[in-house]
């Protein structure tokens, strides 16, 4: 009567879901539409690829002559136009022999933005540190005092006045833009329209119409006869743009804040500038620390605009180098690449530096 | 207080407060607010003053003649680029529309690609293909990171310099020449015909816009769905064959001939304006792209596995739940990047396409008129910048949630 147990034939394995196998299944082939796209692409992207590595690499010529790349011409890059022209683009216009003041005076900036962006930094001395750099970084490029040839500024150029134009718009944007998001909060409405028209206007025209107000019509504003360096107008073109659109991304931080702290600061008796310097400020401008990085960016990329108004930064140094030399001329392609590489390596840095920052002031709201 | 505790007294009514009196303090909040913005007004006064006095006096000692009436005078300089009939013994005045009707060419084209593209590309990140993930990424560091400026000049070089001589151009089917004179193309010959379409498309729309209006009353009223897009489509096309076949069907192409040393006939776009175009749609695109992602990443996960769970798929649940959520917040950034474009078109001055900012500079080189010119620029800028931004408001005012 008792039946003789049989056991079910055992279940295969389920499917696995992890490893490299099953990860290139449900990324490239999960389906036959996907698995047809994902074909095509590769096939496309080998064929671009193979392409850019003939042209770029395997046929290149790197040797700095111009007779080899013209021969090269069609089949491969000349980066013989960057190993010839590299200090020229980089540098500008300022004086050969005088070269490592400008690549000092740039590592001094740089390395004090770089300590700035760190915790420790953050004390009262910072000001001062900063009033130093910059006063070394002016003395060491314009020289004329402690024996060191004088530098006009219209020989500056490169990519150390890329860096100064934006770290120095920047600089002096901030307090502008501060006051402003203030003033645009403020109850008293003679001020508010007036930091409300401030914005809207600046935020209304395009860079280079500022640019050209500033080569242009700041020389008619001043006294007969007084007209301060292009440098210097065109500084104060880009800091009034960029406080602008500062202002507005500090307004945002204020208005993120919880009107219970304001109420909480004027029940302790705390009076206005109290109030915003202990209280909202802090708060305020920690949350938008990633926004400013990022108008940091933009700036950095917007100053290539400068060589519209004739100051050889980065861009027009390029043009300046390159088009005024026939045998170079007609490798103006490589020259572009290779300062587009440079702006994106400090671009793309930049832009995760503010990733980083934008966690850890996530990790700072987290509960 | 009396000690009897059965009879407990009332507290003594205190005594009516004092009757405010206004008095005046130069601590008080209003006598304050009022002393810094009266300095405040005074100290932009004086400083408009100042500026406006140097100005002149500047003006005066340079010689510098000062007004808008040099609008009128013959302009004296070619426009490569014109497509309202302007010659160079206009006035300035044409001169300048003709730069704002270039700067809005580019502007309002490269609006409508950049949303496509960057549309296309912020969804892409979504994919469920790794590449298509991965080429999206690339394509969004890669071009943002870039000054838009160099972006251009690499266009408009790659045009000048790599594209074939134009005795030489590429040739697509006797259809399409591309050369470094630009690209050139087949163009429609305009006859009544094609005005009666666009007439029929535009009573199509009217007509859809009724039948929509219909369908959500019905939809609302028994859960019935229509089939709006398809008959909004329908009623579009209809009108405009009505309208074409009632113009007499004309079938006219005005194809481009390749002779010894040109191209001749058809429509062209020239290498300056398709640099410009290219450039900032390419650039554009990378911010839009990011911008969609950010609104698509911001609906929540719930809605996604709701969608799901009702047996949507998952470009019906995309197309009816996730993006109308995600349009709300992709808006406002959006409507900057617009603007942005607008604004950089004035780039267009670096590769030599005559848009606005390029004229007035020239005009500004030519009569010395730095001030006017500059101020028509930043007029112009400013109108524009307002006007997007005030439709843009009402088209979020109407995306945006209806709150009771």
């Amino acid at each position: 009567m008792s039946e003789i147990f049989v056991s079910l034939p055992a279940r295969t394995a389920p499917v696995k879901t992890e490893g490299f196998v099953p990860w290139v299944r449900s990324n490239f082939f999960s389906s036959v539409p996907s698995s047809l796209l994902s074909l095509l692409i590769l096939g496309i992207l080998l064929w671009v690829a193979s392409g850019a590595l003939r042209w770029g690499v395997f046929n290149a010529v790197t040797a700095a002559d111009a007779d080899l790349c013209q021969a090269a011409r069609g089949i491969g890059a000349c980066w013989g136009v960057v190993n010839e022209k590299a200090r020229f683009i980089v540098l500008g216009r300022y004086p050969q022999l005088e070269h490592w003041r400008p690549v000092i005076a740039t590592a001094l900036l740089l390395g004090l933005v770089i300590a700035s962006c760190s915790r420790y930094f953050w004390k009262p001395w910072l000001a001062l540190l900063w009033a130093g750099v910059l006063a070394a970084f002016f003395t060491l490029m314009s020289g004329g005092v402690l024996g060191l040839t004088k530098v006009s500024t219209d020989q500056w150029g490169g990519l150390p006045l890329t860096i100064m134009l934006t770290v120095i718009s920047m600089t002096m944007a901030f307090p502008i833009a501060v006051a402003v998001a203030l003033g645009r909060r403020s109850n008293m409405p003679a001020i508010k329209s007036l930091c409300v028209i401030y914005v809207e206007l600046i935020r209304g025209v395009p860079l280079i119409s500022v640019l050209f107000m500033a080569s242009f019509m700041l020389p008619l504003f001043m006294p007969v006869g007084k007209s301060p360096d292009v440098l210097i107008r065109v500084i104060v073109g880009i800091t009034l743009f960029a406080a602008a659109y500062m202002a507005e991304i500090i307004r945002g931080g204020l208005q993120s804040l919880p009107k219970g702290q304001t109420e909480a600061a004027a029940s302790l008796g705390l009076g206005y500038w109290q109030t915003q310097l202990k209280i909202v400020l802090p708060q305020a401008l920690g949350t938008v620390v990633p926004s400013i990085m990022n108008n940091f960016i933009s700036l950095f990329k917007d100053t290539s605009l400068v060589t519209i108004v004739s100051l050889y930064e980065l861009t027009g140094a390029l043009s300046l180098a390159v088009g005024s030399d026939p045998n170079w001329r007609p490798f103006k392609i490589e020259a572009y690449i290779f300062i587009a590489a440079i702006y994106f390596v400090c671009c793309f840095a930049m832009s995760r530096y503010s990733l980083w920052i934008e966690k850890q002031v996530a990790v700072g709201k987290a509960r | 207080m009396q000690n009897s505790p059965s009879s407990p007294s009332l507290i003594e009514a205190r005594p009516a407060p004092p009757p405010k009196r206004s008095t005046f303090s130069l601590r008080s909040n209003q006598v304050r607010g009022l002393i810094y913005q009266v300095l405040a007004l005074s100290l932009i006064i004086f400083m408009v003053w100042f500026l406006i006095t140097n100005t002149l006096d500047n003006m005066r000692s340079r010689g510098i003649q000062s007004g808008f009436d040099f609008l009128m005078q013959p302009a004296g300089f070619d426009i490569g680029e014109d497509w309202i009939g302007y010659d160079s013994n206009n006035g300035y005045w044409k001169a300048f529309l003709v730069g704002l009707v270039n700067t809005l060419r580019v502007a309002i084209i490269g609006i409508v690609l950049t949303t496509v593209l960057g549309t296309l590309l912020g969804i892409g990140r979504f994919s469920r293909n790794a590449l298509i993930r991965g080429l999206c990424y690339c394509y969004v560091e890669c071009f943002r990171n870039i000054p838009v400026l160099l972006q251009l000049l690499m266009w408009y070089l790659i045009f000048t310099e790599y594209l074939p001589q134009i005795s030489q151009a590429w040739n697509v089917g006797n259809l399409l020449f591309l050369s470094k004179n630009g690209i050139s193309f087949p163009s429609l010959v305009w006859a009544t015909g094609h005005t009666l379409a666009l007439v029929g498309i535009g009573c199509g729309a009217i007509a859809a816009y009724v039948y929509a209006g219909r369908a959500r009353k019905v939809f609302e009223d028994t859960g019935k769905l229509k089939p709006v897009l398809w008959t909004t489509l329908a009623l579009m096309a209809g009108g405009a064959l009505a309208g074409w076949l009632a113009g007499g069907a004309p079938w006219q192409w005005e194809i481009p001939k390749m002779t010894e040393v040109q191209v001749e006939g058809g429509g062209a776009l020239t290498p300056e304006y398709l640099a410009v175009l290219i450039g900032l749609v390419l650039y554009t695109s990378a911010f839009v792209a990011e911008v969609v992602r950010g609104g698509i990443a911001s609906v929540s996960l719930g809605q996604h596995e709701a969608s799901a769970s009702l047996g949507l798929s998952r470009s019906h649940s995309m197309r009816l739940v996730v993006l109308p959520q995600a349009l709300r917040v992709i808006i406002p950034p959006m409507t900057n990047q617009f603007l942005n474009l607008t604004k950089n078109s004035s780039l267009a001055v670096a590769v030599g396409y005559p848009d606005l900012v390029s004229i007035a500079n020239t005009s500004l080189n030519q009569t010395g008129r730095a001030v006017e010119c500059i101020a028509i620029i930043m007029a112009i800028y400013l109108t524009t910048s307002l006007l997007t931004s005030g439709f843009m408001n009402w088209f979020n005012a109407r995306a945006a949630i209806k709150e009771r």
